[in-house]
Parts: C-alpha cells; sequence; structure tokens
C-alpha cells in the first residue's frame, strides 16, 4: 500500500481532540469547529537496500561530476565532512546514514589508494559532539580507525590556524572556511537532509565556516528577505550561501557532494500513536497514549527528559544522491517536499503549534526558553511556502512548558543572552546591532565552544535571529502552558489553556477568527495558496 | 515634648534581638524604644542652635539598633539614654538663623564638641573619621541620633551645632532634604570609588576607552543613592569611563536603578554572571565541575570595585568572588560581626575598605590621578562646586536636586505609629518601598506637599502595599 498524502482536516463536532506536542509531554486539545488540521503525507517507503543505493549514487553522480571512484588516487588529500550532532531528529537508530554513506566512501577510497583522509564534523558554530555521539554517527569500525590517530576532527571556526579566507563574494561577502577542506584535493560532503533549509552549499559554506563568514547571512536583515528560508528560491539566506558555494568552488575546492532524506517514520512502536491520525487511533494507541502521558505526568522532568532524549528514532533513508552541489540539491528537495509538503488553501487568522521536546540545537539537552522561541517562530512558522500560513497581523499560539532552564556546559551565552539582553529587548534588530559583537568575541564563550560542549556565545542570537521574520509578522505569540515568567520575558504571552489563549487572540485578530493547526509529528510544510 | 526614646535596657533589649531572628524591623515596640514625654534638650553652649525636625528618615542602622543586631563596637561610641534620627531636615528656631531650614550633618566632631586643637583627621578635613567622639563637651556619640545630650530626629526638637547646619536649597522639597543625608553618606563613598577607580587606570595603565566595572550590590536606599552618586560623577568631565552593574531584588528596585543610571541591573544570584560579562573574563569552574548555570561562582577577573550596600557576611563573600586581582571591595552598609573566608582576599591582594558618613570631599584628589595622566582642569571643569573642598552635604544637595531623590521617601508616619513605621522600613524592599521618614511637621503645609507629589510623580515607589501617604499629619500639631 503506497503511502496516503497529506490533507486538511475540517474540524467538525465528530472529529476528536487534536493531539499537540508540549514538550516532554503531550495535551489532547478540542479544537474549535470549522478549525483546520494540515496533516503531511504517510512516511515514504523506505530503500531496501540503502549501501546499495549508496553506491549507485556514488558511481552515477548527477550535474557535471565524475564518478566518485574516478576522483580518488594515491597520494591525494581527501577530506570527509559529515552534517553534525543536530540532524537528524530525534537522533536515529544504528546504522546511522552518516555511518552507512562514510563506509561506502572509504571503501573506494581504500581501493584506490588514498591513504590521505581526514573526517571533519561540519560543527559551524554547534557545539562538539562527543565520542558516544561521533561513534553512534560514524559506527564503531570509522571510528576506531581515525579517531586515535586524530583523524576524526571536529571544525573548530575559531581556531586562527585552522581557518583560510578564500576572498569575498561579489556582493562583499567573506569567505571563510575549514583549511584541511579548502587545501585537500577533494572534500566529500555527508549530508541528511531533514529539511528544506538543509544541506545545498549550505553544508560547506555554512558548515564548515567562521563567524566571519557566517554573519553574513546569520543575521536579521537576510532572514527577514527568507520567505521562507525552507524555500531556496525565495530566501537571502540561500542565496548568499549559494554565493558563498560558488565562490568556494570558483577559489578551486572541489566538493563531492552526498544528500540523503529519511522518512518520517519518526518514533518507535510505543510512540506510535504520534504518528496517527486522531481519528484512526486503535485501542493499542490509545493505550499507550495514557500509558506515556502517565508516565510523564508522574515522573520528575529530568527523568522525562531522558526518557524522550533516549528515543532512537526508526527513520530510514528515502533517497541518496551524490555529485556536484546544486543539481544534488534539486533532486533533494524534490524529495524532502515530496514527503513533507501539503497543499493549503488560504491564510489563517491564529496558527496553533504543539511544540515537542527537541530541536536541533538541544539533543540530549534542554530546551530552554530561546530554543522554544525559535523552533516556533524559527522552524515551524517557516514550514511553509508561498505565505505563511497564518496571516500578517495574525496570532501564533504554541504549546511548550518552556521552562526556565539551560544546560550550563551546551548553553552558558544562553543564560546570558535570556538574563542580560532579552530583560533589555526583544527586537531582534536593536539586539543585534548593541549586543552580538560583544558577544560573539566574548572570550570566555570562545574557549567553551573550542574545549568545552558549548555553542558558540554567537549562537542565540542567531536562534532570535531566526525569529524575527516571525516577529515582524504576527500580530501575537501566545505560549500555553509554559513557564509565565520565562514566555514575558521572551516578549510572549503567556495562557494557562487553549480556550484563554484563543479568547486572548481574538483581542488581536478579532471575533470569530478562522484557526490552522500545523500537526507534527511528523514534520509537515504548508504549500499555501 | 514628645520623642522616641532608646535607652539602656538589657531585657528588653534581649527580648528585640529574639524577635529581631523573625525579619528585620519586627523587634520594635517590644525593643528598648519607646514613645515617651521627655524635656527638650538644652543648648549645649556658644554656637548651638534648637532644631526642630520637619521629616526624619529611618535609616538601615537604626534598624539593626532596634533589632539589636549592631556590633558591640558601638557601645562605647554612643550615650543613653538617646533620641534616634539622624536624617533630619528640620527648622532652627531661635538665634540668628532662626528659621532657616536646615539639613543636619550627623557627625559629632571636634570642632561640635569644642575640641581645639582639633584631631589630625579633623585637621584635614576628614570629619567623618573624627578620633575624639567619646570626648569633649558632648558626651559620647558618634553621630546626633547617638548622643545624651543633643536629641535626635524622632522627636520634636533637637540641638545641633552651627556647624552641623547646611541650608537646604530653596528647590528642594522636605522629601528631597532628607534624602541629603543619605544621599552625602553614598556620595562619599561615590568619591572613594572614582578615587580608586582613577588610581588603579594609572597604575595599570588601562586604555582610555575600556570602562571600569562598577558593581553596587543592593538596591535600596544607600544602594540607589550611590549609584545616583556615581552616575552623576561619572558625567563630569575628567571622570574615568565606568560600566555600572547593580543587584537588585525588588522589581521596584531594578526600575529605580535604571532610572538613576545603572547600565545593568541584575537579581543577587546574577552578581558573578553580570560582572562576568562585563569584564568578559572567564569563569573559575567549581573542583571538578561544570560551568555553573545559576548562583555565584568565582570568576578569574572581575569587577574593578564591588560597593557592598548589603553589608551581610554571604554579599561580602560573592564581592569577594566577583571581583578582580587587586580590586576593591567598598563596604557602605554597615556591617557587623562576620565568617568569611578571607583567603581570596589574600590571594587576590583585594582591597577592603569602608566607607563611612561624610564630611568634605576632595575633588582635586578625586579626579587627581587622573588629572596627573594628561586630562586637563577637570576639578574646574568638575560641573561639581569648585572649591577645594566642598561639604559632602553640598555635594549631595546638588545629586539630589539632579536626580530627582525626593522620589525615594516612600510613605510618612506620625512618631506615635513608630511601630507601623519601623515595620515599614523593616521590610521596604518587599513592600516595594525605600525610605519610609517620620513626618513631624505642624502644619498641614505637609498634605500640600504630599497632594503636589502624589500628583506630580505617577510612578512612585511604595504607593501599593498600604504606603500612608500623605495620611500622617493629621492632629499632629495639637501633640508637639
Ligand atoms: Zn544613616
Ligand atoms: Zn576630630
Amino acid at each position: 500500500m503506497s503511502p496516503r498524502p497529506g490533507f486538511v482536516l475540517d474540524v467538525d463536532r465528530s472529529t476528536p481532540p487534536t493531539l499537540f506536542w508540549h514538550g516532554e509531554g503531550f495535551r489532547l486539545e478540542k479544537l474549535p469547529e470549522g478549525s483546520r488540521v494540515v496533516y503531511p503525507p504517510e512516511p515514504h517507503t523506505a530503500i531496501p537496500d540503502p549501501r546499495h543505493a549508496i553506491r549507485q549514487a556514488l558511481h552515477h553522480p548527477l550535474g557535471d561530476a565524475l564518478p566518485l571512484p574516478e576522483q580518488l588516487r594515491p597520494g591525494m588529500r581527501l577530506t570527509i565532512a559529515f552534517d553534525d550532532v543536530s540532524l537528524p531528529l530525534p537522533p536515529m537508530r544504528r546504522p546511522d546514514v552518516r555511518q552507512l554513506v562514510i563506509e561506502e566512501v572509504l571503501e573506494m577510497a581504500a581501493t584506490a589508494g588514498v591513504d590521505d583522509v581526514v573526517l571533519v564534523a561540519a560543527l559551524a558554530l554547534h557545539r562538539r559532539m562527543t565520542d558516544d555521539e561521533l561513534r553512534h554517527a560514524l559506527g564503531e569500525r570509522v571510528f576506531d580507525a581515525f579517531a586515535p590517530h586524530g583523524l576524526l576532527l571536529q571544525h573548530d571556526a575559531e581556531d586562527p590556524t585552522g581557518v583560510v579566507h578564500l576572498g569575498v563574494t561579489d556582493t562583499g561577502e567573506d569567505v571563510e572556511i575549514n583549511k584541511r577542506a579548502a587545501e585537500s584535493d577533494l572534500v566529500v560532503y555527508v549530508n541528511i537532509n531533514l529539511v528544506a533549509m538543509d544541506g545545498g552549499h549550505k553544508s560547506v559554506a555554512t558548515g564548515l565556516a567562521s563567524y566571519r563568514s557566517i554573519r553574513h547571512h546569520h543575521n536579521v536583515a537576510t532572514m527577514r528577505a527568507s520567505r521562507s528560508f525552507m524555500d531556496q528560491h525565495h530566501s537571502e539566506l540561500h542565496s548568499s550561501n549559494w554565493r558563498m558555494g560558488r565562490h568556494i568552488a570558483k577559489s578551486g575546492v572541489k566538493i563531492f557532494q552526498i544528500e540523503t532524506t529519511l522518512n518520517t517514520d519518526t518514533f518507535p512502536n510505543q510512540f506510535r500513536f504520534l504518528q496517527r491520525r486522531e481519528w484512526e487511533w486503535s485501542l493499542k494507541d490509545r493505550a499507550s497514549y495514557a500509558a506515556v502521558s502517565r508516565a510523564t505526568a508522574a515522573a520528575p522532568e529530568r527523568m522525562t527528559r531522558s526518557i524522550f532524549h533516549s528515543i532512537r528514532s526508526p527513520h530510514a533513508m528515502s533517497s541518496v544522491q551524490a555529485g556536484e552541489v546544486e543539481a544534488v540539491h534539486a533532486a533533494t528537495t524534490r524529495n524532502v517536499y515530496a514527503q513533507q509538503l501539503v497543499e493549503v488553501d488560504g491564510q489563517t487568522d491564529i496558527l496553533t503549534l504543539g511544540l515537542p521536546y527537541i530541536c536541533p540545537y538541544n539533543v540530549d539537552s534542554i530546551m530552554n526558553p530561546i530554543l522554544v522561541a525559535c523552533l516556533g517562530l524559527g522552524y515551524f512558522f517557516n514550514m511553509y511556502r508561498g505565505k505563511p500560513l497564518v496571516r500578517e497581523g495574525g496570532v501564533l499560539i504554541m504549546s511548550h512548558p518552556t521552562p526556565w532552564s539551560f544546560h550550563p556546559v551546551h548553553h552558558p551565552s544562553y543564560v546570558d543572552f535570556f538574563e542580560e539582553v532579552l530583560a533589555e529587548t526583544t527586537d531582534p534588530v536593536e539586539i543585534e546591532a548593541r549586543f552580538e559583537k560583544s558577544y560573539a568575541t566574548d572570550p570566555w564563550y570562545v574557549h567553551l565552544y573550542r574545549t568545552s560542549y558549548a555553542y558558540h556565545g554567537v549562537h542565540p542570537f542567531y536562534m532570535w535571529y531566526w525569529c524575527a521574520h516571525a516577529l515582524e509578522h504576527l500580530g501575537s505569540v501566545i505560549v500555553v502552558g509554559g513557564n509565565r515568567s520565562a514566555v514575558r520575558r521572551l516578549g510572549f504571552k503567556p495562557a494557562s489553556t487553549m480556550a484563554d489563549a484563543l479568547e486572548m487572540a481574538e483581542d488581536v485578530v478579532g471575533p470569530s477568527p478562522t484557526l490552522t493547526h500545523l500537526h507534527s509529528p511528523p514534520l509537515a510544510m504548508a504549500d499555501v495558496r | 515634648m514628645k520623642a522616641l526614646l532608646f535607652e539602656r535596657n538589657l531585657p528588653r533589649f534581649a527580648a528585640s534581638r529574639l524577635i529581631a531572628a523573625a525579619g528585620s524591623g519586627k523587634g520594635a515596640g517590644v525593643g528598648p524604644l519607646r514613645l515617651t514625654d521627655v524635656d527638650e534638650p538644652e543648648l549645649p553652649g556658644p554656637g548651638w542652635h534648637r532644631v526642630r525636625p520637619l521629616l526624619s528618615g529611618i535609616c538601615g542602622s537604626d534598624l539593626a539598633l532596634l533589632d539589636g543586631k549592631s556590633s558591640r563596637y558601638f557601645e562605647p561610641l554612643v550615650s543613653f539614654p538617646f533620641v534616634p534620627g539622624h536624617e533630619i531636615v528640620g527648622v532652627v528656631e531661635g538665634g540668628p538663623r532662626d528659621g532657616e531650614r536646615v539639613a543636619v550633618e550627623a557627625v559629632l566632631h571636634c570642632a561640635v564638641r569644642g575640641i581645639d586643637p582639633v584631631c589630625p583627621s579633623c585637621a584635614t578635613g576628614r570629619t567623618e573619621d573624627c578620633e575624639m567622639i567619646a570626648a569633649g563637651d558632648l558626651p559620647p556619640g558618634l553621630q546626633t541620633g547617638y548622643c545624651a545630650a543633643t536629641g535626635g530626629g524622632w522627636s520634636g526638637m533637637l540641638v545641633a551645632h552651627d556647624r552641623q547646619l547646611f541650608g537646604v536649597p530653596e528647590g528642594l522639597d522636605d522629601d528631597a532634604a532628607v534624602m541629603i543625608e543619605p544621599t552625602a553618606c553614598a556620595l562619599h563613598a561615590a568619591t572613594g570609588v572614582i578615587a580608586s577607580v582613577a588610581a588603579a587606570r594609572l597604575r595599570d595603565a588601562i586604555d582610555d576607552e575600556r570602562p571600569s566595572v562598577v558593581a553596587v550590590v543592593g538596591a535600596g536606599t544607600l544602594g540607589l543613592c550611590t549609584i545616583a552618586a556615581l552616575n552623576r560623577l561619572r558625567r563630569s568631565p575628567g571622570a574615568p569611563p565606568l560600566t555600572l552593574i547593580v543587584i537588585a531584588k525588588h522589581p521596584h528596585q531594578e526600575r529605580l536603578a535604571r532610572m538613576l543610571g545603572a547600565d545593568r541591573v541584575a537579581p543577587p544570584s546574577e552578581l558573578s554572571r553580570a560582572v562576568r560579562r562585563a569584564t568578559r573574563t572567564h569563569q573559575i569552574p567549581p573542583a571538578g565541575g561544570a560551568v555553573s548555570v545559576r548562583g555565584t561562582h568565582r570568576l578569574a577577573g572581575g569587577a574593578d570595585v564591588i560597593v557592598d550596600c548589603a553589608a551581610s557576611p554571604s554579599s561580602f563573600t560573592d564581592a569577594l568572588s566577583a571581583v578582580r586581582p587587586r580590586g576593591h571591595v567598598v563596604l557602605v552598609g554597615m556591617p557587623g560581626p562576620a565568617r568569611v573566608d578571607l583567603a581570596p582576599l589574600w590571594h587576590r591582594e583585594i582591597t577592603l575598605s569602608g566607607a563611612y558618613a561624610y564630611g568634605t570631599e576632595r575633588l582635586d584628589a578625586l579626579f587627581g590621578a587622573w588629572h596627573e595622566a594628561g586630562h586637563e582642569d577637570v576639578q574646574g571643569q568638575a560641573g561639581l562646586t569648585p572649591q577645594d573642598r566642598p561639604r559632602t552635604f553640598a555635594l549631595a544637595a546638588e545629586v539630589v536636586a539632579d536626580a530627582g531623590l525626593g522620589r525615594l521617601v516612600s510613605a510618612r508616619y506620625a512618631i506615635d505609629r513608630f511601630e507601623d513605621a519601623v515595620a515599614h522600613a523593616g521590610s521596604a524592599g518587599r513592600r516595594g518601598a525605600v525610605k519610609i521618614v517620620f513626618d513631624l511637621r505642624r502644619r498641614p503645609g505637609a498634605r500640600r506637599t504630599a497632594a503636589t507629589r502624589a500628583a506630580a510623580a505617577g510612578s512612585q515607589p511604595g504607593r501599593a502595599a498600604g504606603a500612608p501617604q500623605g495620611d500622617t499629619p493629621r492632629g499632629q500639631g495639637a501633640q508637639l
């Protein structure tokens, strides 16, 4: 049976309550009659033999690239860069697709007699990965073959001797990337493309770049000109990365891009109800929903967090393509859209979202309030093509506990951003002008980014810039069931129940508003006509 | 006349200590303070005046006294029984200055005590450091409000020496005038801070652009006045650039701190985080531990100066962990016996100093180090009175006017409601208030002032929490 496409449900009297993520828990909300719920297509079929598919892709590249084996020769310098721990979400069951791809690449390299091979985690300004995370992503064999010899590196954007400036683009953007990659005869980039924003030239131009370079597109103006950043052709974020990518190619850096997509089979059996449409819940789904809700309600926060963060997703590879960056990414984007896009007719006054426990920046960590804002206003709000799902001046209602809580090791600059910056202002433009430089260059954050497991000092700013388009567009943001002080610090309005939130929203958008719920999981992207 | 009298009464004093354990201000009423009829104090000699208080504030040191928390250090420096009250605006009755509205410099130094020649401290103008406060024509008493012979502000009449009187400038109303005394304490501390910063900048050859970081811990009356004073001084030409961090516990304190010039306001648990951000230094993680998210953690560098207006063992300990090596911790609040780990003081060569009261300030010394560094004629341009040693009170009056510190007066009480007044003062922060004063004015003019103020200042602190603003003067005239 082929997977059913996505569709838009009109809520009527018989519609059962709708499932909302609520951090490390859920809420069932009875949405008003006449509301719409956007359901994504069902998970695409997995490729039955992924290793074979990978080999095929490497042998038959897209664009003007030669097959990978033909690009490998003894004495060459090969760098294999790969996406970091921010992908996929949740982390996938072993074997991770990065392991599958890299093993094939290494096999070919060995056959060709290449012996100067280095692996680089493309961290950009993210935290370093732990050894366990690296083992999980690469597999034991790869890890043990490279790590002990210092051949498994993590990109260090603050290592003055580890990056190299390749000049500026036509529009004056600095292009500064990882030196080992830039000085290699070939860079093989191994990507996991979970949402349409990922991949393409962004892999190298961001993943292996320095702050000096990244700041040219990670800023308020760029994000406000990216409508949305999930739609490459209307995204200044991508235009900038594409300019940089082309400049990198022009500078003589050869890149062989390998992109993969995963289907949206996101949760293991005991959470299977998360992926079913509510009116199709079986008795077993109801029972597991009840069991999970009971368990998460009773357990202390720390325990539910560890339960959820230990989830390993069954999502499986649904496509793999390799070769020249732009040709590869065009194919990848088609596949992502096919899995996630749902046609929606017209905008809505109120958009509702249930926010999960995880986003790209809190794997095995705490979803602090800034990440909550970014997940809702950055990621989910931007899951559109055409027009935002919610009209200009409309209201976004999101459900998340939004604890006033931060991971001390992963997010040190976030705490300061919350205590110092957001206490002063929530205006992205003012924040960028007054505070960014001082955080980006704070020696303590640089030290922690380089030597500990901390996100770069500037990272919380990017999270806020990610929200900039939504902040400009929306009339109001309401958080249901969140820590009230934390929600207010974000500049949002707290509500205890969905009913309260809807009443508050009517004050902004007027009486009898239209309401649309973007259902998740799994991930859905609205194609708004 | 009616007066609040503080007697040496050990059993009652012990009881107040016991009650005080339940929270500051609760000791009043069972402590050794009682409302009674006493004779007006006699003029001790020539040069003395009778002063009828209009408003008289309740100071943190008064609360410590009533709670039995004062250090025993002060015992030989007071004489019983005495009328408390040293934050005074009053009117001179009789004599050559009859009818003049004055603020009272409370320190009872050599000149006031008829000691001639004066002690070495007084000789240099530093009357706050007078060595003879238990000698001369008067019984012991470090200040008016602690001396058996002078009377104090919490009564209908006191006596003060001509040298103690400071004519209140025209533009200052009574609320503003009663703030001159606490502001003088703050200003004295602030001049010390600026001198210390200027000296350190010269010593360590710190580049002109880089601001020195000063953290003020506590945003009650003293903290807020210190912020206002530092903000005034740093705006003077030639002053070193400062980043001013304030640690405030309550929302109204945070608001006022910002209004008075704080660059960054943070809650008490955030001192080291705020200082670290401002100085961009490293944090020293606890042994074997990770970076700490909340609460105090040690810094590698730190603030140039920490002004401790709380002066509790815990605030002092926090200050030691957030001040830089060779930095300076100034105790402005009145400390008492404490158990603290002085290892960081030793290892980081930290300077610890007190800042007590006021007298005169040497502005040339204040900006002197700066001056030597090539900045010209700072004293003349300082905008402050360009005398050699202006009285702290004169400078304080300017700061009060400039920063509008009269608004810090949150509630006024008749002295027969002293139990309520002291309880309010003891919980001022929690109740959204700053300064609590006794209102001893006879005429309904007081009411007019209160009404004008209420109309003028919508954002005034202490309006919530049932502050009995403006309702106190009723019927007072008859009783006094
Ligand atoms: Zn005092
Ligand atoms: Zn003396």
